[in-house]
């Protein structure tokens, strides 16, 4: 009777162990994010003023400089591949909601799962062969062209899944009361489905916006404010990889604040996220 | 002699093999409302969605045979044509959320794009709503989305949908089941007001439903249209021996 | 409206052109075009869907395409090759081969005791309430931080931190090196398997755990015996997710690992990738077999993330589908 009283009492302060245990290492998570903010926050913060956002980096040795060539290069980029993928990816998954069954579907699911999990290094050198060599210049558009690759599969994914959850009977009032089928989807099913549409859009863009490796060589980067698309551009993400990995301490401090930037817009993008999900919600 | 304005010939439909209407000989008079019914699977809304061609939506689904709407044969139109002239409310009430119940009632108009001038806009919206039974109830909320109706209401705001595209025929998929006994009700006093201006056919599986708003009652039993008659005679006195189980069946 | 042609009232049906209302002829003629459109739009869904399908072909095309030269010079050999120096015109890939193994086989390890904590706690012990909610923003914004901020960081706060270690226990302090490689990669790798993981643990039905705590089963034996054996493909699906990331992960390893082509000796010592050996050397890269043998990496490297990317879902679907 005691040794099972003593067992059970054992398996229950197992059991007690085990939860804080996995707490633990459930939360532990928390240290490097906090860590990571803090730090970034305490070095970015001092760096960034008007002048660091207006004015473009110095030469080496001298004091002082900006990354306004890196935002706008980065919202030019982000720019030109937001419209680049967003049709390409919404009417893709307005097909594969819309016919479930077919060989195409099939075979196009799994073409956007695998470009899912494409490594972004091997999306810069296909873009690499495709556009720059036979441009024969490294571009802004063809880094978008990169990054819009990596978009296609989250907008897909989101307008496919949103579409499928609209109930039939949205499609057949539509169609009963003789709308052709090109807007029975823009006009009724899209519309009613916008907040996941427009959420999976937000998130492919905040996925990308810090996105280096695709860069590397195809907008390769820039020291100068240069606005054309067709030339090699910077981007934030590609500034802080050249400054962090110079020996330069002036650089350092311009990557910080860019780090602080590149940080704070990707968190706002994931906050924008998840208030899109909500407030555009249609009440079906 | 009424004139006839639905009207069917040697009519079948199938779902893949599946022969789901046989041989259907209907004629539909105008203005009149017209009740189909019969025991589950039948084949009475299959038939109910061939006359708006929405039975062809469905992967697989085969329908040949003649079709008449007035003179035409339904099947040599464009199918969206049938529909501007044939208008369906179904079983559950399905306003568009997005929408106001304004856009609701002219979404035909809207939504295909047709910019009409407001007065125009306001004066549609008005008479569908007034013929829809339901303009004093939303005159003042016009703007605002229809999900706070009731589900009676909903189903009027889908009826006023339907008649703002002025059809000639108005097709009904069983559409009160989803309703509680008092919205039924307005509804079917609803079926009496609209028969002046439009023909309704009415997909019921309720009996008493059938014998209550109707003219004329086809009932429909595996597939085959077994009887057809004018509701009063069907009831008291129906010839197929089909009809009678069926009825007395539900009875007591 | 007079106006029509016959084929066009043949098709709308003449009793529709009758129609007395402005309206309705305004809405026939309206949807002439509609109609024509309405191809278009459709062939349009089918042009993109395949197009899609094509890219991703393609993508592998052009990778075969661009290694055959190193492929063809060659051969096996450059997996085995156990040098990498391009100024001699020697290529072998062992050494890049083995630093991603190592780096990711020992970022797995180390994150997968953190993810399935997380999934537990997610899917098992707190699956409501402002905790929970709590702790997947956090695995959230883990995911959201960009690989070149972790590798920045990684540079000026872990690596000084693992020097420190290494100085402690006698080893040649570099700092950067395979070890720190993994650590920041097993941060950054920990939100997929947690998330997956949560997932699944979530569904396991309520009856079957039911069932044995009405047994006298504790929390722990619960999990255990029964919730963890039921999501295991599922768990193990996310390790495989987690995995593939690790393999492709470029910035924040090549700002940390040394980038050495020399084969590491120990955890500690500075290595390569083949996503940073790419990164590092590609634009270097003017020799045509040099360029080659580079894109023979990232043709392995996509081939082996894309299986275990693909595989991974596959078990996610049929998980799902049970």
């Amino acid at each position: 009777m005691n040794r099972t009283g003593a067992h059970l009492k054992w398996r229950i302060a197992k059991s007690n162990i085990a939860k804080t245990v996995i707490i633990i290492l459930a939360f532990a998570c928390v240290i490097p994010l906090l860590a990571i903010f803090f730090y970034i926050i305490k070095e970015g913060v001092t760096k960034i003023n008007w002048h660091f956002i207006v004015s473009l980096p110095k030469p080496v040795g001298e004091e002082g400089g900006g990354i306004a060539n890196a935002l706008l290069g980065s919202l030019l980029i982000v720019l030109c591949a937001s419209v680049i993928a967003i049709p390409i990816g919404i009417l893709c998954g307005i097909y594969l909601s819309e016919n479930k069954t077919t060989r195409l579907a099939y075979y196009s699911r799994l073409a956007v799962d695998i470009l899912q999990g494409v490594p972004s290094i091997v999306v810069g050198i296909i873009i690499y062969f495709w556009i720059v060599k036979e441009t024969q210049t490294f571009s802004a558009i063809s880094g978008s062209a990169a990054l819009a690759l990596m978009m296609l599969p989250i907008i897909v994914r989101s307008t496919e899944e949103t579409l499928k959850l609209l109930p039939d009977s949205l499609k057949e009032a539509a169609l009963a009361l003789g709308l052709p089928y090109h807007r029975v989807i823009l006009k009724v099913l899209l519309p009613c489905g916008i907040s996941g549409v427009l959420s999976g859009v937000i998130l492919s863009v905040a996925r990308i916006a810090g996105e280096t490796a695709p860069l590397l060589f195809t907008a390769f980067g820039n020291p100068y404010l240069n606005a054309n698309i067709f030339k090699p551009m910077q981007s934030l993400p590609l500034l802080i990889f050249n400054y962090a990995t110079s020996p330069y301490d002036e650089w350092h401090d311009l990557a910080w604040g860019a780090s602080l930037i590149l940080l704070t817009w990707v968190l706002l993008l994931n906050i924008i996220t998840k208030i899109t999900t909500r407030k555009w919600r249609v009440q079906l | 002699m009424e004139s006839t304005i639905v009207s069917s010939t040697n009519f079948n439909a199938w779902f893949g093999d599946n022969h789901v209407v046989k041989n259907v000989n209907i004629s539909i008079p105008k203005n009149n409302v017209v009740a189909v019914m019969g025991p589950s699977g039948c084949g009475k809304t299959t038939f109910l969605r061939c006359i708006n061609r929405m039975h062809e939506l469905i992967p697989n689904a085969k329908a040949e045979g003649k079709m008449m709407l007035d003179d035409e044969n339904i099947y040599d139109m464009h199918p969206i044509f049938v529909r501007l002239k044939i208008g369906m409310v179904f079983q559950r009430p399905n306003p568009f959320p997005n929408l106001s119940i304004y856009d609701n009632v002219i979404a035909g108009y809207k939504l295909n794009g047709m910019k009409l001038p407001k007065a125009e806009k306001d004066a549609i919206v008005e008479k569908s709503l007034s013929r829809a039974a339901l303009w004093n109830e939303v005159k003042d909320n016009l703007h605002k989305k229809g999900t706070f109706l009731s589900g009676g209401q909903q189903q009027r705001l889908c009826i006023a949908r339907a008649i703002a595209m002025e059809p000639e025929v108005l097709l009904f998929d069983e559409p009160t089941s989803a309703l509680d006994p008092i919205s039924t009700s307005s509804i079917e006093e609803l079926f009496h007001e609209l028969k002046k201006n439009y023909t309704l056919i009415i997909v019921t599986h309720n009996m008493q439903q059938a014998a209550r708003v109707s003219d004329k009652t086809a009932f429909f039993y595996l597939g085959e249209l077994v009887e057809y008659d004018g509701t009063k005679q069907m009831f008291t006195n129906p010839t197929d021996k089909r009809t009678q189980n069926y009825i007395t069946g539900r009875f007591s | 409206m007079q106006q029509a042609n016959y084929p066009q009232t043949f098709i709308a049906g003449k009793a529709l052109n009758k129609s007395k209302s402005l309206k309705k002829s305004v809405a026939v003629r309206k949807s002439f075009s509609q109609i024509k459109f309405e191809k278009i739009f459709k062939s349009t869904l089918v042009l993109i869907a395949l197009s899609v399908v094509i890219i991703v072909l393609a993508i592998f095309l052009t990778l075969v395409v661009q290694s055959l030269p190193s492929i063809k010079a060659l051969g096996w050999k450059f997996l085995g090759g156990k040098t990498w120096d391009p100024v001699s015109n020697v290529f072998g890939a062992y050494p890049f081969l083995i630093g991603t193994l190592i780096t990711s086989f020992l970022a797995l390890i180390i994150s997968v005791p953190f993810s399935f904590a997380i999934a537990i706690f997610l899917g098992e012990y707190y699956p409501k309430g402002w905790l929970s909610e709590l702790l997947k923003n956090v695995i959230e914004l883990i995911a959201a931080i960009p690989s070149v901020i972790y590798g920045f960081w990684g540079v000026f706060v872990l690596v000084p931190i693992v020097r420190d270690l290494e100085t402690k226990l006698g080893i040649l302090p570099y700092g950067i090196g395979i070890f720190t490689a993994s650590l920041i990669l097993a941060v950054m790798i920990v939100p997929y398997a947690a998330s997956l993981g949560r997932e699944v643990v979530r569904m396991v039905p309520s009856a079957l755990k039911e069932g044995a705590y009405s047994l006298g089963a504790t929390r722990f034996e619960v999990i255990k015996n029964v919730v963890i054996p039921y999501a295991k493909s599922g768990l193990f699906a996310g390790i495989l997710l987690s995995l593939g990331r690790a393999l492709g992960e470029t910035m924040a390893v090549t700002m940390v690992i040394g980038n050495s082509p020399i084969i590491p000796t120990s955890i500690f010592s500075p290595g390569h990738t083949m996503a940073s050996v790419i990164a590092n050397e590609f634009t270097e890269a003017a020799d045509s077999i040099y360029l080659s043998s580079l894109i023979e990496m990232g043709l392995l490297l996509f081939v082996v993330t894309v299986i275990i990317n693909v595989i991974g879902k596959r078990i996610i679907k049929r998980f799902t589908n049970e």
